[in-house]
């Protein structure tokens, strides 16, 4: 394994692990107050149960993520030294209000999480609130941050230095909203179809637990709505790459030779003329293949591909999901009641995970070999520093166990109904 | 000199003794854990688990925040110093892992607590080998090894005796925060006693290891000597307070003792960033990055401060007010279902 490889591998590991782990420190918190709001308004103490419980994972992922998201912060520059002394000073800003978003985060869950017997009812669902919110804040602004390695903007290049850099039209990379748009949905719909999901394989069990039942509604109250708006984002997202990052398109689809009217493969001989182009540009435009650029700045083209097919349908299992609850809603059917709904529902648990790690799997190998896109090489930022398979191995190591626990945590204090 | 850089490397330095005082002691608190004895020794685990649950995490963002503003501020500064200490770093980051997460395990009922307690000792130590690297000017370009190789490259700057003295004398400084601290959070007089006993054992080591690393210390940089006797005057202020079990005055000097230590560290430094060649205002990212920065800060203290305040009123207030406890604790240990 080279250096290089070994780097990668290194960050890909330590962000596949921490995104889990963000993803539910900004819904579960969604959740953990609509519980809450719903026992101050009922009294019903299944809600309070829930809250605490929801409250519980919170602070359990919220922990594992601010120490995994503390080693990120750190192998930006352990790992890649050359992109932050080059890129810290414009994409610093991001990441600075980042800190702070984080800050209030913490400082407020730790008054939700230990303060039931020492805040009034409506400070400690407002502390839950500012939990939610900052969350959220705090995902949108590192999202940014990677947009714009996607998109570059406010800066300057010549002559391997930037320039009249602006960190303010940095963050506002063209990149930012359609990223921003598709990973806080994919958070909700990932979490709330999860949490959902598990109660429904629960309740397929056992079909009268009041608990399973709360629980299940208020997941699917976070999860439905994301993943039904989840494609629209999407193809905001993709046409944002088919013009601005042609050739992470061209891999996402493995077109290979520009084409006008390109169809969209579906798989081997299945092909839906003009679709692409259609998808892409929303007209019969020409898509850009891979053969615009030289071979050497292709990214891995079948593992883009194939993560992106992966992520596409698995949204679609989820967007559909969220519909037919829509859709029984609507009809004033139970869903906790519905056995092929619950065993649709239960199947769908794992998939928003999979499809988040699937896309940041499109969006970060399809941005290879640039770190910074069109003007930093991935090969050129690493640090210098041989032997890094060492480090990579024992992160993986440490980030195996961790999993491991936090599972078996979680599954005693959370998901067990009570006794 | 009040320029624009400089502005910025005291804030990060006050964030990193944010860090120290808050965040420190909450790894002292593991030390206690690791070295609870005697016949109220699951007491004493229990006070650490009780006042570092709620806070914690607060504390822990100072060094994110610390890290953040460095790659933003001194981008070259941060890059270098992540080169030459890549496997410290690395280590610590491990210790930070397994620290935080063994504690939320432990108190969610999952196990850990050893796991806890020795993260607990290995990381302060680490953070100050970084430090003692970074002040006995090691990772600056011209104090560097002229030796080839990884040994000479990647372990001689910080594998140093200096650099060892000064993360030992991290760990006893954080150790010596907690116990000090902790003597405030004991609500029955013979745990408070332990943690008094403890203050004076930790305050004794620090100030030999103070010796110890002073004497180690390859004088590269100008000691001032104001700050030192400062520093001395509130050592000695903690153990008279202790001495007189004035606690909420202990727990104020021995704040201060330790702050000034990281700004002693500060001062010697001063002007360079990475000594001895990197200067603060060399390695600063360009005026409107360092601007941006600047009110990033402001408006986050605006929002940070009160809340924070808010947080620390509530679980630290009893204490700060020497009134008895409100409530029982509340910790949500694991409970029997």
């Amino acid at each position: 394994m080279s250096d290089l490889l070994a780097a990668r591998s290194q960050m890909a590991v330590s962000l596949a692990f921490h995104i889990i782990f963000a993803v539910i420190g900004i819904a579960m918190p969604v959740l953990m107050v609509i519980a809450e709001r719903r026992w101050q308004r009922t009294r019903d103490p299944v809600y309070l149960d829930l809250a605490k419980r929801w409250a519980r994972g919170t602070a359990i992922l919220f922990a594992v993520g601010a120490v995994s998201g503390t080693v990120l912060s750190f192998e930006l520059g352990l790992l890649w030294p050359r992109f932050m002394a080059l890129a810290g000073p414009i994409i610093g800003m991001p990441f600075s209000l980042e800190g702070f978003a984080f800050f209030t985060e913490a400082i407020f869950l730790g008054v939700y999480l230990y303060g039931w017997e020492r805040v009034s009812p409506r400070a400690h669902l407002l502390a839950g609130v500012l939990v939610a919110l900052s969350g959220a804040a705090s995902g949108i602004f590192v999202v940014i941050a990677n947009a714009w390695m996607n998109t570059p903007t406010g800066f300057t290049f010549a002559n391997g230095a930037f320039t009249d850099i602006d960190p303010i039209a940095a963050m506002r990379t063209p990149a930012a909203l359609p990223q921003t748009l598709h990973m806080t949905l994919a958070a909700y719909a990932a979490t709330g179809l999860g949490v959902a999901g598990i109660h429904a394989f629960l309740l397929l069990k056992n079909r009268t637990s009041a608990f399973n039942r709360a629980a299940l509604t208020i997941g699917l109250l976070v999860g439905a709505p994301a993943a039904v708006l989840q494609p629209i984002s999407g193809d905001i997202a993709a046409r944002s790459v088919a013009r601005r990052q042609p050739v992470k398109l061209a891999a996402m689809e493995e077109l290979y030779e520009t084409r006008a009217g390109a169809p969209l493969t579906l798989g081997p001989g299945i092909e839906i003329p003009y679709a692409l182009s259609l998808l892409a540009f929303h007209d019969p435009h020409a898509v850009q293949g891979l053969n615009a650029v030289p071979r050497a700045e292709w990214p891995n083209v079948p593992l883009v591909h194939w993560s992106f097919d992966i992520m596409v349908s698995l949204g679609t299992y989820l967007a559909l999901v969220g519909l037919w609850a829509g859709w029984l809603a609507l009809r004033k059917r139970d869903v906790t009641m519905h056995r092929r709904f619950l065993a649709a529902l239960a199947v769908a648990a794992p998939c928003g995970f999979l499809a988040l790690e699937a896309g940041w799997t499109v969006t970060e190998l399809g941005r290879q070999p640039w770190v910074i896109f069109g003007i930093l090489k991935t090969a050129d930022a690493v640090t210098p520093m041989p032997g890094l398979i060492v480090p990579f191995t024992a992160i993986t190591l440490l980030y195996c166990g961790l999993a491991a626990v936090v599972s078996v945590v979680l599954y005693r204090q959370i998901i067990r109904s009570p006794a | 000199m009040l320029s624009l850089p400089n502005v910025l490397a005291g804030i990060i330095l006050s964030a990193l003794t944010a860090y120290v005082l808050f965040g420190g002691a909450d790894f002292g608190g593991g030390v206690w854990d690791l070295l609870a004895s005697g016949p109220r020794k699951d007491q004493q685990r229990r006070l650490v688990a009780h006042a570092i649950g709620p806070v914690w995490e607060a504390n822990h963002v100072w060094l994110i925040l610390a890290i953040v503003l460095l790659f933003t501020c001194f981008p070259m500064g941060f890059a270098r110093l992540a080169i030459v200490l890549h496997v410290p770093l690395t280590l610590m980051l491990i210790g930070i892992v397994l620290r935080g997460s063994a504690f939320v395990f432990q108190t969610y009922g999952g196990g850990g607590g050893r796991v806890f307690a020795t993260a607990s000792l290995v990381t302060p130590v680490l953070l100050g080998i970084c430090v003692g690297a970074v002040a006995s000017g090691a990772v600056g370009d011209a104090g560097r090894g002229t030796g080839e190789g990884f040994y000479a490259g990647y372990i001689a700057p910080w594998l140093t005796p200096f650099a060892l003295a000064v993360g030992v004398f991290a760990l006893a400084c954080f150790a010596f925060l907690a116990a000090v601290y902790l003597t405030l959070e004991a609500e029955e007089p013979e745990l408070r006693e332990d943690f008094r006993q403890r203050a004076f054992i930790a305050a004794a080591a620090v100030l030999v290891l103070a010796v110890v690393g002073w004497a180690l210390f390859r004088h590269t940089l100008p000691l001032n000597h104001r700050v030192i006797a400062l520093t001395g005057a509130a050592a000695l202020g903690t153990f008279w307070s202790l001495w007189k079990r004035r606690y909420w005055l202990a727990r104020l000097a021995a704040a201060v003792e330790v702050a000034l230590v990281v700004l002693g560290w500060g001062v010697a430094q001063y002007p360079y960033l990475l000594p001895p060649d990197l200067t603060i205002a060399e390695s600063a990212a360009p005026r409107v990055t360092l601007e941006l920065a600047l009110t990033a800060v402001i408006a986050g203290a605006v929002v940070l401060f009160p809340s924070l305040y808010y947080l620390m009123r509530i679980f630290k207030g009893p204490i700060i007010r020497k009134t008895p406890s409100v409530a029982p604790p509340t910790t949500p240990r694991a409970r029997p279902q």
